[in-house]
């Protein structure tokens, strides 16, 4: 018996967008107590057929033809207050960054009663220990305590089960989760992927899980769906898909991504590139009049070394101090104690001007590739600001950055041209081309792939191989993802509450962990168990 | 889209540019209209508008024609509002750029430098002002200056700041650039769309609080200016009301649209702020 039957539904986008329609000819159903994953990557229209079920299309965007059936009825047809009827009390949804999907200045508790009063179920009394047995449910700890605190007051994992608890809460029949774990760290989204198991179990509700995550998929999925540019390319079971793709773009997607599969190092014994002595950094926060001082050691005495030619990756979770570290070794932000030696010199120890002399010694490729570039400079500006500043001479410079534009593979007719024009791929050669422009010694990449698509990662990472082959580079490559880290690098550090936990070879700490923290880590990778070909 | 082409989709925007364009118009030609001056007396006093030819809007007080009176006053009301606007930024923009952009005691001197302003009331402060330098079109034209560019200040450190933390920026500093080259050349232009629309509603602001000065008698008493022209009729305002009601609309036309335009620059430079149900 499925729960919702989907029959050729097309939805379409207004006019001027890059295609006509943002799902097209899409039919599915999901059965009572099967997870579906809809997966896809950024633009393919996977969390638009959600959004429409639920009655959420963007302004502009409409369904164009085909059925949503629910309940015996066609829900893209029934009227708004028939539609706000069943929205939480037989479908509900959970999105993507819990902080944003839960109103800040309303207490967990209250949240969740809310959800009882909109749809007049249970008397006030009741609402309270209804929530505090839905907060049990979703195991959050303390829920005395919990029932009282606002949004602000949880880590991101508790928030996404408090959203979770929310979304359970009139126990409805379908549960819409749109990408709910692509905000959180592994281990908590290992946590989180658990209980939705947990609760589909005990529920026996049909959930529809989109993802870009073929980790995640591995890990929950009864049934696949494969989506590209709004079609369904592919469906199938869960390991059917994984394990004998069909269509070329499932292969494609399923190859781009990193595999686990642990390379053997190569034995780099040259000089050291960076060495960083005895770092330390502390926040300190508060401190005022009527609250304590807070510190926070972002930066706990940490002292590692990246030979020549040496990629170094740098994991742990959010808050680990791994970016304060890459910070602090270009002093973006400055360090307490402690050395960065950079070809002889320490930065740490530089005056301002000094400094800026000595910045082209280590450059940095950022995170966000809208934010890495500035939006009114064209790409020739921003890759020759630097060097001239340094003193290369102006054709020299430009001659440069046109060279190495074709080096990152986007020919160098590109220069001309303006940020907005690429993709966040482009975007993202454009910020590692501008960080060769400079001659580094050293690149520090801040989580450079975490945010482009899978194949466009795997591109990326093969542009960065392919440099550190041919320019003999030096990275400490800072990313959370596990899976990169094992592509790219020679040797992996661990970190952990500011704290150098583990560093060693790339094979060594991944097939055989010593510190704790790293075992769990790696364990809670989701689908660790089929992409794990080690030796 | 170009700036331009969302810009002249809005409306409202083109309307306040038509105004706006037209008055810009009767200033420049202000002398060629009335060689005479709007101080001469043409005929005898309290005509009625519509009555008599070539003096469409009537005399006043003194028999002078009010429409000479009002084709003067534009030019006094936009050099005002403009000149003054001008100054304003040039105070404000760099102080809060500076407290945006260094933070820490920088932040916190301009800040409460700002704050002093801030807690005057303006148009007390303006008349205070006036009544000390003595009331010329120059003093005027400092005293809302001096009144109106706090709120600069404000706007440009918040826009400096959240556009400081931006990851190019980042990389600017790891260029090795200097950090008055990264503030004018990275951070400022990246700030300006928000500084040129509060302009735009600053010049409707200063020209409104020209008028209101001058209708308390303490604008430059050799200037024929909208307020002063309100001011002077308001003695008369029951048996003369067009004296005080059409400079009383050229106000209003040319603040309205200057609103209009200030709201359509917004629409046109923040398309993802503009207000749904407009394509």
């Amino acid at each position: 018996m499925s729960v919702i039957s989907i029959s050729d539904l097309s939805i379409a986008l207004p006019r001027g967008a890059d295609r006509e329609f943002a799902v097209q000819d899409c039919s599915y159903d999901i059965a009572a107590g099967e997870i579906l994953c809809v997966v896809g990557e950024s633009g393919s229209g996977k969390s638009m057929t959600a959004n429409a079920v639920m009655g959420l299309l963007p302004e502009g965007v409409s369904v164009a033809k085909g059925k949503a059936e629910f309940g015996g009825k066609d829900i893209l047809t029934v009227s708004e207050a028939e539609q706000r009827a069943l929205r939480g009390d037989r479908i509900a949804m959970i999105f993507q960054e819990p902080m944003t999907a839960l109103n800040p200045l309303m207490r967990i508790g209250d949240q969740i009663a809310e959800v009882f009063e909109a749809h007049n179920r249970h008397r006030p009394a009741e609402r309270r220990e209804k929530a505090l047995a839905l907060i049990r449910e979703v195991q959050l700890p303390d829920p005395e305590k919990i029932i009282r605190a606002y949004p602000f007051q949880l880590s991101g994992g508790q928030r996404q089960r408090a959203m979770i608890a929310m979304a359970l809460a009139l126990e409805p029949e379908l549960l819409i989760a749109d990408e709910p774990t692509t905000a959180l760290d592994v281990t908590t989204q290992a946590q989180i992927l658990k209980l939705i198991l947990d609760l589909r179990e005990k529920r026996g509700m049909a959930v529809m899980f989109i993802t870009h995550d073929f980790g995640v998929v591995a890990e929950i999925a009864d049934r696949v769906i494969v989506m590209r540019y709004g079609e369904i390319v592919e469906r199938g079971n869960a390991t059917e898909v994984l394990e004998n793709p069909q269509h070329d773009y499932t292969k494609r997607l399923l190859a781009a991504i990193p595999s686990g599969l642990v390379g053997q190092s190569t034995e780099v014994a040259k000089a050291p590139a960076l060495e960083i002595r005895n770092l330390e950094k502390t926040y300190k926060t508060g401190g005022g009049l009527f609250r304590e001082r807070r510190d926070v050691r972002a930066i706990d005495n940490v002292s590692l070394t990246i030979s020549r030619g040496e990629v170094l990756g740098l994991v742990g979770e959010s808050g680990s101090g791994k970016s304060t570290l890459g910070r602090a070794v270009v002093r973006l932000v400055a360090p307490d104690a402690g050395e960065v030696i950079v070809g002889g010199t320490d930065l740490a120890a530089l005056s301002d001007s000094e400094l800026r002399a000595a910045r082209h010694k280590v450059q940095m490729v950022f995170q966000d590739p809208y934010a890495s570039l500035n939006p009114r400079h064209r790409v020739m500006r921003a890759l020759t600001d630097g060097p001239i500043a340094k003193g290369v001479p102006k054709d020299k410079a430009r001659a440069r950055a046109r060279e190495l534009m074709e080096t990152v593979g986007l020919g160098a007719d590109a220069v001309d041209r303006f940020p907005h024009e690429f993709s966040g791929g482009q975007r993202q050669r454009i910020g590692i081309a501008r960080a060769l422009a400079m001659d580094p010694e050293l690149i520090i990449a801040d989580e450079a792939v975490s945010a482009l698509d899978v194949s466009i990662q795997a591109q990326v990472l093969d542009l960065l191989r392919d440099l550190r082959t041919r320019f003999d580079l030096s990275i400490l490559f800072i990313t959370h993802d596990l899976r990169v880290a094992a592509q790219l690098c020679d040797r992996i550090a661990v970190m952990q509450k500011g704290k150098l936990v583990e560093i060693g070879p790339v094979s060594e700490v991944f097939l055989n962990p010593q510190h704790s923290y790293t075992q769990a880590l790696l364990a809670a990778v989701p689908g660790g168990g089929w992409g794990q070909a080690a030796e | 889209m170009t700036l331009w082409k969302r810009f002249i989709t809005n409306r409202g925007a083109l309307l306040g540019l038509a105004i706006l364009i037209a008055v810009i118009l009767v200033a420049l030609l202000a002398p060629v209209l009335y060689p005479r001056g709007p101080w001469a007396m043409v005929q005898r006093p309290f005509l009625v508008p519509f009555t008599t030819d070539g003096l469409p809007l009537g005399t006043d007080t003194l028999g002078r024609d009010v429409l000479a009176g009002l084709v003067y006053g534009a030019r006094v009301s936009l050099l005002v509002g403009l000149v003054s606007t001008v100054m304003a930024l040039l105070i404000g923009v760099p102080l809060g750029a500076l407290a945006g952009f260094y933070g820490k005691w920088v932040d916190e001197g301009a800040m409460r430098f700002t704050e002093f302003f801030q807690t005057i009331p303006n148009f007390a402060l303006a008349i205070v002002l006036v009544a000390i330098l003595e009331p010329t079109l120059t003093s005027i034209t400092i005293a809302i200056a001096i009144v109106s560019w706090p709120p600069v200040a404000r706007l440009v450190r918040a826009e400096v700041m959240s556009v400081t933390k931006r990851e190019y920026v980042d990389a600017a500093r790891l260029a090795g650039l200097s950090n008055m080259h990264i503030l004018i050349r990275q951070v400022l232009p990246n700030t300006v769309s928000p500084i040129i629309v509060m302009a735009s509603l600053m010049v409707a602001t200063a020209i409104l609080l020209e008028s209101s000065l001058s209708f308390l008698g303490l604008g430059d008493p050799n200037i024929m200016s909208w307020g002063f022209q309100i001011g002077a009729a308001r003695t008369v305002i029951r048996s003369a009301w067009w004296l005080s009601f059409f400079p009383g609309v050229a106000i209003v036309l040319t603040v309205l649209a200057l609103n209009l335009i200030g709201e359509g620059l917004n629409d046109a430079l923040n398309p993802h702020l503009a207000r749904k149900g407009r394509s």
